[in-house]
């Protein structure tokens, strides 16, 4: 056994126990830490297929920032607050198991298709990879796409002052008309005649 | 491939941004009366970046620069002219909005109006999907937050449902964009052009492609069947970014239509061209017909505007320059009627949003002469009567349909425009011929009057002498790629 398969066969059941734990833990923030447990045994298989850049990014941004936002919300909405489990919509229940058993069928499909087309590299995969996989995607991604790159940091700041507006609206000055209304105010009382 | 740091063509959206960041700074740092300043800023960016987009039209470099990114063509200069345009009177309409009612107004108005001109006149010049769909989505997002920004319970309403139809849009236009990628291995519109040009035989994925992306762009100039949101939104939106955003998104949107099929999917003209034709038909009935049961001026004005998405769609199915160059003429008319016609609507009274309904417009010409004219100038152009640029465009969007051979689309254009006019005519009689039956008192305010005065003077002067703008129209409609 190779190197590279021992580490595949010590990471794949970790993330695959990782995963089933997830489904099955009732505490939300219980399941956010079997993703990250998850996503960091999906960061050393991109290590194993060669892929450096993938796999800082992918600790980086989604073991580290997506995990620590998820977390964030669950704290913010509340740990221990029951979910609510009537259905809305009529059907959604029988329509997810058709959805799910025909999603299974497709990646069983991909995955029988794929199987030995992994044991060779694409067409021309070393001559754009010459100077290492990190190297090759910063080349593309600040040559050829460097306007669409410094576009979506525009759309980010967008973004960000769109949240903070619709979010924090500014307090607004009450008056005594709708304190009273809200019954928060007691009405005026009339001076009690004096003797 | 090293890219050609050639930031000349991109210095209108970098100037704006900067306006816009100034903006914001200046919203966070500041304390007192802040809305003087920030009306300057984005005003000097809006005229500096009219200069430098000016200077562009004798731009001598390549077709396309930073990394075939963005196009210099003419098209490009035009377009981003009348955005630009466009927002100057949209800015002047909202600080207005904003002095009339300080409780509600918000300083961030101003750098959201900017990033959103930014989106569209980067969506103009855009030769590259992926710039289209970036561009796309920083002025959609701008405009739903401009429209939910005064808080009140319509707006915000307003504000949900552009939000949710408008991302559903853009998962289409993402769909098509894919699909494009599939068939040809590119997003860069020219390269799309020519990948498409020598191909015979299977155009599946082409097709599809085509019909996802005409899809997520007829949203957003709101042609028939997707218009759904569209009365809703320019109604429940303050009556400024109503103004705004009628012009600006479909001038925008117009334009990157015109560059992804009449470049892009050229070779496939034959087959696209009867999806216009459909669209267009569709939105002229619908939309001149649903006018007519409406009781408020906007929603009234938001139908008109699918109708008019149905005459722009009409010259653009004779897919060659006149076509464009109508359409281009078409955009640039409309565009000063319907930021005429709603600054006319958030000045008739003080009340601002609370009355824009029909009856505040009864005898509007005793109680303000000068306003009622303007309106009926805007509605007469609206309807497409001579001596006005309503009628000029409504002319050659119908002569270049005629030439592509679409004659029944010509004739259920002008069958439709007879039946609006009873819209537009409706609200003429109600100003000129009826008393008014309320003590209402519309707004004296200099700064509506001058926006009002600008769509005057140009859905004058392109109705008296065309031929001042056919000749930079006809430039721009040859594209260069």
């Amino acid at each position: 056994m190779s190197a590279d398969q021992l580490v595949f066969w010590i990471f794949a059941p970790i993330a695959v126990a990782g995963a089933i734990g997830m489904l099955l833990s009732r505490n939300a923030v219980h399941a956010a830490l079997f993703l990250v447990v998850n996503l960091f045994c999906i960061a050393v298989m991109y290590l194993l297929l060669e892929a450096p850049f993938l796999f800082a990014v992918q600790i980086i941004v989604y073991a580290g920032a997506i995990m620590v936002l998820f977390l964030f919300v669950i704290m913010l909405l509340g740990v221990d607050r029951g979910d609510d489990l009537r259905e809305p919509l009529i059907g959604q229940r029988p329509l997810a198991v058709i959805l799910a058993a025909a999603f299974v069928v497709e990646i069983a499909v991909a995955v029988r298709a794929g199987i030995g087309f992994a044991t060779m590299a694409p067409e021309g995969f070393d001559a754009v990879n010459r100077d290492g996989n990190a190297r090759a995607l910063a080349r593309v991604l600040f040559r050829e796409y460097f306007l669409p790159f410094e576009v979506t940091s525009l759309l980010l700041i967008v973004a960000a002052v769109a949240a903070m507006v619709l979010a924090h609206r500014r307090a607004r000055a009450v008056t005594q008309a709708e304190l009273e209304r809200l019954g928060l105010l007691e009405p005026p009382r009339e001076e009690a005649p004096s003797p | 491939m090293t890219p050609d740091l050639d930031l000349v063509p991109f210095v209108p959206e970098l100037v704006l941004v900067a306006a816009a960041i100034v903006g914001l700074l200046y919203e966070a740092l500041a304390r007192g009366p802040r809305y003087p300043v920030h009306l300057a800023v984005a005003l000097a960016g809006i005229v500096v970046a009219s200069g430098a987009t000016l200077a562009l039209w004798r731009y001598g470099g390549d077709p396309t620069v930073l990394a075939g990114a963005i196009a210099t063509d003419r098209l490009a200069v035009l377009a981003r002219l009348t955005v630009l345009g466009a927002a100057f009177c949209g800015l002047l309409l909202g600080t207005h909005a904003i002095e009339r009612d300080p409780a509600a107004a918000r300083g961030e108005f101003f750098p959201l109006l900017l990033f959103a001109t930014t989106g569209m006149t980067l969506i103009v010049a855009a030769a590259d999907l992926i710039v289209v769909f970036l561009a796309l989505e920083v002025l959609s997002l701008s405009l739903y937050v401009l429209t939910g920004l005064p808080g009140r319970r319509a707006a915000s309403e307003a504000s949900l449902k552009y939000f949710l139809l408008g991302a559903f849009s853009s998962a289409f236009f993402l769909y098509g964009v894919a699909m494009v990628y599939g068939a040809t291995g590119t997003t860069r519109i020219p390269e799309i052009a020519n990948a498409l040009v020598g191909r015979t035989g299977e155009q599946g994925l082409a097709l599809l492609a085509a019909a996802l992306l005409l899809i997520g762009l007829g949203f957003k100039v709101s042609a028939a069947p997707f218009h759904m949101w569209t009365p809703d939104v320019y109604q429940g939106a303050p009556t400024s970014v109503t103004a705004f955003m009628s012009a600006a998104t479909k001038v925008a949107a117009f334009a990157a239509l015109i560059r992804v099929f009449d470049v892009g999917l050229q070779a496939l003209r034959w087959d696209w061209t009867p999806l216009v034709a459909a669209l267009a038909a569709v939105s002229v009935v619908l939309g001149s017909v649903l006018a007519i049961a409406q009781a408020d001026v906007k929603r009234m004005l938001a139908y008109s505007s699918v109708a008019h998405a149905g005459f722009i769609l009409t010259g653009l199915t004779a897919s060659n320059a006149d076509g464009i160059g109508a359409s281009l003429f078409y955009l640039i008319a409309y565009s000063a009627m319907t930021i005429g016609s709603f600054a006319v609507v958030g000045v008739t009274t003080t009340r601002g949003e609370d009355r824009t309904d029909l009856d505040a417009y009864r005898g509007l010409y005793r109680r303000d002469p000068h306003l009622a004219a303007a309106m009926a100038l805007f509605l007469v152009s609206l309807a497409g009567v001579p001596p006005t640029a309503g009628f000029i465009a409504k002319v050659g969007v119908f002569g270049a349909a005629i030439g592509a051979g679409y004659v029944w689309l010509a004739l259920l254009g002008v069958l439709a425009s007879v039946a609006a006019a009873y819209v537009y005519l409706r609200v003429i009689v109600l100003m000129f011929m009826v008393e008014p039956e309320e003590a209402l008192v519309s707004d004296p305010a200099p700064l509506p009057r001058i926006a009002i005065a600008i769509g005057a003077a140009i859905v004058l002067v392109l109705g008296l002498f065309p031929g001042l703008v056919t000749d930079l129209v006809r430039s721009a409609a040859v594209l260069r790629w």
